[in-house]
Order: C-alpha cells, then sequence, then structure tokens
C-alpha cells in the first residue's frame, strides 16, 4: 500500500490542506497594533498532521478492504452488544447490572449527575421515536422537534391557563402532537428521500416561528415559566425529591418506550414499515396501503416527542421557542443515525454517547460542533451502518403437524 | 372442470403524453389457465401489467376481475395497488423488486399483510387473536417457501441469494396473496437454462394447484412449453391470439416478432 502513488497522493492532500487553511492557520492579522503574523511553522505542522491523517485513514480502509470477509452470509454474530443479548443467562444479567445502576444512580451520585442522566433519558425515548419514522419506515425526517414543540407547548399553555397536571396531560400532549404528526404526514405522502427532508424541515421552522411571533398565544420569545413540575399522587414535591422522582419516572418511560418499540417492530406493522423503506412500489404491490402505513409512523413518532415535549417542560419548569431550534431535530437525527438506524439497543447508546459526552466533557464545550461533526464524518467513512446495526429478526420454526 | 373468466380486459388503452404504449388492449384469462403475452421489447407488456394493477392509470378501458368460486365481479379501474391486490392480483417485477436487507422469510411474510388485519393494538399488546395471527402467517409463508424451494434459506437476506432464487423468491411473495392470478413479468429473464428448467417445473406444478397465471416471456421454449393461450401484442396492439400451434403458425406473429427463432 506504501506505493510510491499513495505518498505522492498524500502529499497532495496535505499541500491542499495547507492551501486551504492557509488564511486562518499562517496569518495573524493584529488589529489594533496593525501588523500582520506570519505563523510559518502552522505549514509544517499542518502538512505533517494531514499526511499522517491521510495515511492512518488510508492504513484502516486497507485493513478493512483486505480482511477475509465473514462467510459472506448469515449476518448473525453481530456486536458484543448483540452476542451478550442473544446469550439468555448473559442477557439476565447485562439486564440486571444496567437496573442496579438505574436504581441507585441518584443516590450515588449528586442531584446535578442525575439532571444530566435525566435529560440523556429524555434523549433515549426521543430518538426511539425517531428511530420508527427514520430507521424503520425510512421517512427522513428533519423536523421532528416540532412536535416536541408542540408536547411542551400543550402542557405549558394549559397548565399555564387551566393550572392542569402533568398526568392529566401528558397523554393530551402525546395525542396534540400525533395529530400534528398526521397533518405533516397528509401533505407530504408522496414525497421521499431528500424532498421529504425539506418540506419536514420548514415543517419544524414554522411551528418555531409560530411559537416566536404569536405572542397573545405563546407569549413570544420570552416563554412560559413557573410550569408545574410531576406531582407524586398528588403531592407536590421539593426540588431534590423532584430531580429524583423525574429520573425514575425516565427510567420508567425508557422502558415503556423500549417495549414498545421493540413490540412494534416484530410485528405486521412493523415489517410494513421496514418493507416501507426497502422498496415502496413493492410494498403497495403486495397489498400494503402506504399512505395508511406512512401516517402511521409519522404520528407514533410524534407521539413519543409529544410525551417527551410535555416532560421537558414539566422538568424545567420553563419553554422557550428557542429549546426547539433545528439543532435539536439535527441532534436526534445524529443520534439514531450514530447509533445505528433501525437498532433499539444502537439507539440508546447513540443517545447516551451524544448526550452525556458533551456534558462531562465540558472543558471541550467550545469544540462541542466541531467534535459533533467530527465524529459524524467519522462515522459514515468508517461505519455507515451505525455503532450497533440492526439485526434482522429470526423465526424459529417449528413446523407443526396437522392436527387430526 | 368449466372454465370461467377470472380476468377480463376491454379496450385497455394508456398514453404516455403523445405516445400511445396501449392501443384499445383486451385480454381474458380463464380459471386455471396459464396465458401468455408476448411481443418484442416496447410493445408495451409491461405497461399492461402496471396499468391492470393500478401503478400506471390508464387513459381508458375497463379491467374486470371475477372470483370463480362466488363469482363475484369487482372493477379493478382506478384502484390504488394495494387494492388490486387485495382483490386477488399480485405480480412480479421484470426488474426483481425485493425487500433486499429482510429475510427471505420475512419477504414472504410480507405478502400475508393483506390477508391479515392486526394493527398498532395488536403490537403492542400480543393479544391471543394477534398471536394466532402471527403465528399462521408464518405457517402459510414457510410452506410456500418450501413448495417454491427456499426454506433453506429462510433466515437469510433476500439480496444475499443466487439471481434465479430471487425470482422465485417474488413469485413466493406474491403467492402468499393468496391472488386469484398471478402475473409474472419474464419470471425466466436473466436464467440460466438449468434455473428456466426449474422455473417451468415450479409454474406447472403451481398451475396443477389450480392457479390461474399470467405470464410475459421471451423465453419460447418456455412460452410454448406453458402456455394454454397466447396473446401477441406489438406496438401496443394485440396482432394475434390463440394456442401454442395457432400462434406457431400465424403469419402476422411470425412476421413481427418470432423470426426464425420459433423453428427451433
Ligand atoms: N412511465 C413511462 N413514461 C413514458 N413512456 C413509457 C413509460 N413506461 C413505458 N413507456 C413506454 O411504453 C412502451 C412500452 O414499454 P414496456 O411496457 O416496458 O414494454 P415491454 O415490457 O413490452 O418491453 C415503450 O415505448 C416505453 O418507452
Ligand atoms: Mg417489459
Amino acid at each position: 500500500m506504501f506505493s510510491l502513488k499513495e505518498l505522492k497522493k498524500g502529499l497532495l492532500t496535505s499541500l491542499w490542506f495547507v492551501f486551504l487553511t492557509f488564511p486562518i492557520v499562517v496569518i495573524k492579522v493584529d488589529p489594533i497594533a496593525r501588523t500582520v503574523v506570519w505563523r510559518w511553522e502552522n505549514v509544517a505542522y499542518m502538512a505533517i498532521g494531514t499526511f499522517l491523517v491521510y495515511f492512518l485513514v488510508r492504513f484502516i480502509q486497507y485493513r478493512r478492504e483486505n480482511r477475509p470477509k465473514p462467510a459472506a452470509a448469515r449476518e448473525k454474530t453481530g456486536s458484543i452488544v448483540h452476542r451478550i443479548l442473544q446469550n439468555p443467562t448473559q442477557r439476565v444479567f447485562l439486564v440486571a447490572v444496567v437496573a442496579t445502576i438505574a436504581v441507585f444512580f441518584p443516590h450515588v451520585l449528586s442531584s446535578y449527575q442525575t439532571n444530566v442522566m435525566t435529560t440523556a433519558l429524555m434523549y433515549v425515548v426521543l430518538g426511539l421515536g425517531l428511530n420508527i419514522v427514520v430507521g424503520m419506515a425510512g421517512l427522513l425526517d428533519l423536523g421532528f422537534v416540532a412536535f416536541y414543540a408542540v408536547g411542551a407547548y400543550t402542557y405549558s399553555l394549559l397548565n399555564l391557563h387551566y393550572g392542569l397536571g402533568f398526568w392529566t396531560i401528558l397523554p393530551v400532549g402525546g395525542l396534540m402532537a400525533a395529530f400534528f404528526g398526521v397533518m405533516l404526514g397528509f401533505p407530504v405522502l408522496r414525497l421521499r428521500g431528500d424532498y421529504l427532508a425539506i418540506v419536514t424541515l420548514g415543517f419544524g421552522e414554522i411551528i418555531r416561528l409560530i411559537l416566536e411571533n404569536w405572542g397573545e398565544f405563546s407569549k413570544g420569545p420570552s416563554g412560559i415559566s413557573n410550569i408545574s413540575r410531576p406531582s407524586f399522587f398528588g403531592i407536590e414535591l421539593g426540588l431534590e425529591q423532584s430531580i429524583i422522582y423525574t429520573y425514575y419516572l425516565m427510567v420508567i418511560f425508557v422502558v415503556i418506550t423500549i417495549f414498545i418499540v421493540n413490540r412494534l417492530q416484530d410485528s405486521r406493522l412493523g415489517r410494513a414499515w421496514i418493507a416501507l423503506r426497502e422498496d415502496e412500489i413493492a410494498c403497495q404491490a403486495m397489498g400494503i396501503d402506504k399512505r395508511k402505513t406512512k401516517l402511521v409512523a409519522f404520528s407514533l413518532g410524534a407521539f413519543w416527542a409529544g410525551i417527551m415535549g410535555v416532560m421537558f417542560a414539566a422538568k424545567t419548569t420553563f419553554v422557550n421557542p428557542s429549546s426547539f431550534t433545528f439543532l435539536e431535530s439535527a441532534i436526534i437525527l445524529a443520534i439514531v443515525v450514530l447509533g445505528g438506524m433501525g437498532s433499539i439497543i444502537g439507539v440508546i447508546f447513540g443517545a447516551l454517547i451524544l448526550i452525556l459526552m458533551p456534558e462531562y466533557l465540558r472543558a471541550l464545550s467550545e469544540y462541542r460542533m466541531l467534535a459533533f461533526g467530527g465524529i459524524l464524518v467519522c462515522m459514515m467513512v468508517f461505519r455507515p451502518q451505525g455503532l450497533i446495526s440492526n439485526i434482522r429478526r429470526t423465526y424459529t420454526f417449528e413446523k407443526k403437524l396437522p392436527k387430526n | 372442470m368449466t372454465k370461467q373468466p377470472i380476468l377480463n380486459v376491454h379496450g385497455l388503452t394508456m398514453d404516455f403524453g403523445g405516445i400511445r404504449a396501449l392501443n384499445s388492449l383486451d385480454l381474458e384469462v380463464n380459471s386455471g389457465e396459464i396465458v401468455a403475452l408476448i411481443g418484442p421489447n416496447g410493445a408495451g407488456k409491461t405497461t399492461f401489467f402496471n396499468c391492470i394493477t393500478g401503478i400506471y392509470k390508464p387513459t381508458a378501458g375497463d379491467i374486470w376481475l371475477t372470483n370463480p368460486k362466488t363469482t363475484k365481479k369487482n372493477s379493478l379501474k382506478g384502484l390504488k395497488p394495494n387494492q388490486v391486490t387485495e382483490k386477488g392480483l399480485a405480480r412480479t417485477f421484470q426488474n426483481i423488486r425485493l425487500f433486499p436487507k429482510m429475510t427471505v422469510l420475512e419477504n414472504v411474510m410480507i405478502g400475508r399483510h393483506c390477508r391479515t388485519k392486526a394493527f398498532i393494538f395488536g403490537a403492542i399488546f400480543r393479544n391471543a387473536a394477534t398471536r394466532r395471527e402471527e403465528q399462521s402467517i408464518l405457517e402459510i409463508s414457510y410452506a410456500i417457501l418450501e413448495k417454491v424451494g427456499l426454506e433453506r434459506f429462510a433466515d437469510e437476506f433476500a439480496d444475499n441469494l443466487p439471481y434465479g432464487d430471487q425470482r422465485r423468491l417474488e413469485i413466493a411473495r406474491a403467492l402468499a396473496t393468496e391472488p386469484l392470478l398471478l402475473l409474472l413479468d419474464e419470471p425466466a429473464a436473466g436464467m440460466n437454462p438449468q434455473e428456466t428448467a426449474a422455473l417451468d417445473q415450479l409454474i406447472k406444478q403451481i398451475s396443477r394447484e389450480g392457479q390461474a397465471i399470467l405470464l410475459i416471456e421471451h423465453d419460447m421454449k418456455l412460452v410454448m412449453s406453458l402456455s394454454d393461450q397466447i396473446f401477441v401484442m406489438d406496438y401496443g396492439k394485440k396482432i394475434a391470439q390463440g394456442t401454442p400451434t395457432e400462434i406457431r403458425e400465424n403469419p402476422a406473429v411470425i412476421k413481427a416478432y418470432l423470426g426464425e427463432e420459433v423453428d427451433a
């Protein structure tokens, strides 16, 4: 692989990078002293750095291409996580460990940590919701945050005006978002791929702009504050207790969501979604109602976003439109893509990594978006199927003898 | 067994802009028959399938599908593809259109979709009715895989199958919808002689079980060996119709299409 041609290519790449980054890396203009500093040494760093990175990438690619292919067909083995989950004893063990950690987490760690974890769990549920739309049904939705906003504002407004509580509004918020999901679904039924992405992106922005500008309705950019926290059988909790309580609520939500999404995936409906993703025309020709299947995917995904919106409003006790920008949609989408489209465990990992990492790497907070982009680019290059790709269920089937 | 008409197509016309791809076509398929639709490339055969299965909206014409058991007659005109399949027409595609990242068994299970009902509620709660239904989907799908001889690949991804088997899987998937009439668009295209011979066997076997079949095919040996009736198209028009022997001797057909191929 270290042929002369490769070397030349690496050299050219690094020169090109030096040229591209020249204005920011080498030239430093000091507007006060009115001087220009030429940092020539950076040229060397840039060139050597790029050159090394280039060869690292080439090396990894080379290794991948020349690795003996696993006995083509059955992708049974999968990742470590899948292997553990396939073994019953190991699965019980894993679940027990995760459950223990989940139960003791808020008692061992500070309420700050608990809060961070609660947020991460919310993104797990959001990711799983979007996973229905993007991962399973293959509908690229860039406006998912709109449904999150619908849920949050449903609770905030009803709480503000009518004093309705968290538990009453929870299903209402979900249904409201599902309704908006159908509203969005209808006009975009014929669209696919990039067109769908653009329309949903626009939809997300429209909802945010309405919230921002329709002051009488939503109180505009200043938002709504003093929203009630979730009550515990009618008892109002103090701040500390409330944080722990919200955490446990989220754990329960996550468990329920995993359960439901898992069942959906292994059902007639889930198969229809996946077929729709694979080939729309064949799917219709096999008797699947495209409209109905798409609308259900949109509204179910939105339902979870709505529920989490209510949760978000109750947790932070304050909402304003700036919590629902496109960046939010992008993060949720990144969770799904990073984790592995259509893979439940993948999405869970994706959410925990993308949400917890920045929290614990505060020092790097300025580079957060850079790291974010970098990780996604690396993922696309090295593991386009996501961290933990989905493996399709195989059916163990015992032929029953006809009863008579 | 008395022959009853299953599919009646009358005056089917399809225009693409200025091009008339189908020109007032009449066609009839009776129960238990294998009918072949042949014609040179671009004659409009695939367009005909797309029109009767609701993928294209024909410019004019009537399409009737009759259930020979209940003698109930349904118009397929203006129905969506999934509704057509529900009524009892199932098809395969000239360019294979499987669900590549689903297993072979799941591909067939999709075919059961329009004959089953479970929805969100059933999926989440997995009540007794849903479990029964899932079991029946599995059993029927597996039985169909056995019929086409693909059961050993049940857990394989569809796109890992050899080409000939992918075509068989498409047939299996279509059969899973319990069609009154099975439409096959060039099922032997791209197959080697052994695969074609096996396909010939399979189609005969399905037909013996009472399945009516309408097939588009270029392989003349296959067409002559299988068909009860042959319809010949050229430039969107029907130019001949008859039994294999009649078609073989029809001068118009020989001129338009068959040439020396038929002598073989
Ligand atoms: N979607 C379409 N738009 C425009 N023209 C089409 C379309 N589909 C088919 N045609 C035209 O109709 C004619 C018949 O095509 P087709 O039905 O595919 O032929 P066959 O299957 O007999 O080889 C061709 O001339 C083709 O170009
Ligand atoms: Mg064709």
